[in-house]
């Protein structure tokens, strides 16, 4: 069991490596709107994710059900956020992707 | 171990489309505003916007859902193929692709259930055991999960999130028996290559015991006669006909036989579907009061050609092409309508490629008359189940077999 779980310790830690260098190469086509949210959106959401997983998932969640999907992130994948990342992340989504906000680009 | 990191690699001249120019790849005449896709105007806006085509190495152009981890969803056209070429079927991952060489690759058996733990090569592993194989539909549990109204959150899939192969490699059956079973064996646990990226949840997913045995639950290296593909599970997934994809655990490395449920988070919190909403799971030491486990997929059918808007021409006999499957009882029948369900007609079923394949199947029509005109398919299970009219809603997104309606247009 030792040997899994530094097998697994060595395959995250070259992942994370792995994204952080390429993250850019395809995703960088995504395009979300701008404003003084959304620095903290790409930081937190892309740590993880490519950014699509927001315009896929739009524009049909209320601010609850982002609320929700954010804090799984936090309490389930464990996103490293604070409860004001949350609150800014939250509100930039609900925003410019929550329901009835206008289609995505 | 090497990892592609979703679709990423600095690879600035892949093919890319735009979903509209699916046209060129389907032969097929379209009217403007429902280019394309039969799912874009049911999918949610930003999953039409952002499902662009996009060709992963080693794929054809599939339709992206999101880069990284990398979901891509096959277009229907390549439906129209019996078996689905390795390089159209569709890429599902919760985190980022494992990249294992045959040569490095172990198969680990351990846990309460086994009288004796057993490591495998991937030599050892062929050469000790009888090789099987089986043609059997791959269904991610979420497919057509982007039809859903009200939209429920998730990877936003069209029908797309599917394929039919032959599976070929080793039973899981004869591997367990290998390492002995104890009386107390409850189910079989699958933990594949792949790692959460953060501190989240290891994809690792239960079998139970009657399922782990069936001769029919493989642990496949190949999938329609070649390697799999990274990005589909090599070097080895297991194969568990007739269950949704979710236990086909990709780049296979443990075994765990139990003597309990098994607790992870996959199994227990996610994959889940209300309790009697869609029959009995089959699974009962993963079932809770209030929910169950999704396990079986339902009965279901694909109109694949034409395609949805297609222009027809008028008094011109076509053939209509569509599929139709269940989770392992065998297709008994298919029924065309073409009055809005009043009246159902027999389609022709093609030839039975087995149980847990889809079966293909033919409609002839000659439309005499020109305008709008409507087909729906219905398909009929040798379990006596069969299509629903309307969707049954349930919080992640699963087993829409609602009965399809495509739009034509004859001139």
């Amino acid at each position: 069991m030792s040997h899994k779980h530094a097998v697994r310790r060595a395959v995250t830690s070259v992942m994370l490596a792995a994204s952080i260098a390429t993250a850019a190469a395809d995703e960088s086509s995504i395009r979300l709107t701008e404003d003084a949210g959304l620095p903290q959106v790409q930081a937190s959401c892309s740590m993880c994710h490519s950014l699509d997983y927001i315009l896929m998932n739009s524009p049909f969640q209320d601010k609850a059900a982002w609320e929700k999907t954010v804090n799984k992130m936090v309490k389930v994948m464990g996103a490293p956020m604070t409860a004001d990342d949350v609150a800014a992340v939250v509100a930039y989504l609900d925003t410019h992707y929550g329901k009835g906000a206008p289609a995505a680009p | 171990m090497r990892l592609i990191c979703g679709a990423n690699g600095g690879n600035m001249d892949r093919r890319k489309f735009i979903l509209g120019s699916t046209s060129a790849l389907t032969g097929g005449l379209f009217l403007p505003g429902i280019v394309g896709s039969a799912t874009a105007q049911d999918l949610p806006a930003g999953a039409v916007a952002s499902g662009i085509l996009d060709a992963l190495p080693g794929k054809r152009p599939l339709i992206k859902r999101s880069f990284r981890p990398p979901n891509y969803e096959t277009p229907v056209s390549y439906f129209r193929e019996a078996f689905t070429p390795n390089d159209a079927f569709y890429v599902r991952w919760h985190s980022a692709v494992p990249d294992v060489a045959l040569a490095d690759w172990r198969l680990r058996i351990s846990g309460p259930g086994v009288k004796s733990e057993r490591e495998f090569t991937h030599d050892t592993l062929r050469r000790k055991f009888k090789s099987a194989e089986v043609a059997a539909v791959n269904q991610c549990s979420g497919n057509r999960r982007g039809l859903f109204n009200p939209h429920v959150a998730g990877v936003q899939w069209g029908f797309g999130a599917m394929g039919n192969a032959v599976w070929s490699g080793v039973r899981l059956k004869d591997v367990l028996e290998d390492a002995g079973l104890t009386a107390s064996a409850l189910e079989v646990v699958g933990n594949g290559a792949d790692a959460p990226t953060l501190t989240g949840p290891d994809f690792v997913k239960s079998l139970p015991m009657w399922k782990a045995l069936d001769p029919d639950t493989l642990i496949a290296f190949e999938m329609n006669g070649e390697p799999l593909p990274t990005w589909n599970g090599a070097p080895a997934r297991l194969v568990a006909p007739g269950w949704t994809a979710t236990y086909w655990i990709k780049a296979l490395a443990d075994l765990t036989v139990t003597d309990k449920p098994f607790e992870g988070f996959w199994m227990k919190t996610a994959y889940r579907v209300p309790k009697g909403m869609f029959g009995a799971s089959g699974f009962e030491s993963q079932d809770t009061e209030q929910n169950s486990p999704i396990t079986a997929i339902k009965v279901n059918s694909l109109v694949v050609d034409p395609a949805p808007g297609a222009v027809l021409e008028r008094g011109k006999r076509i053939e209509v092409l569509g599929i139709a499957w269940d989770g392992g009882s065998g297709i008994r029948g298919i029924e065309v309508s073409l009055d809005g369900g009043k009246t159902w007609r027999d389609a022709k079923l093609q030839r039975d490629l087995g149980r847990y394949s889809w079966r293909q199947w033919r409609y002839a029509i000659k439309p005499e008359q020109a305008g709008a005109m409507t087909l729906m398919a219905r398909a009929h299970a040798r379990d006596g189940s069969t299509q629903t009219d309307t969707l049954v809603h349930n919080p992640a997104g699963y087993h829409h077999n609602v009965v399809q309606k495509v739009d034509y247009h004859v001139a």
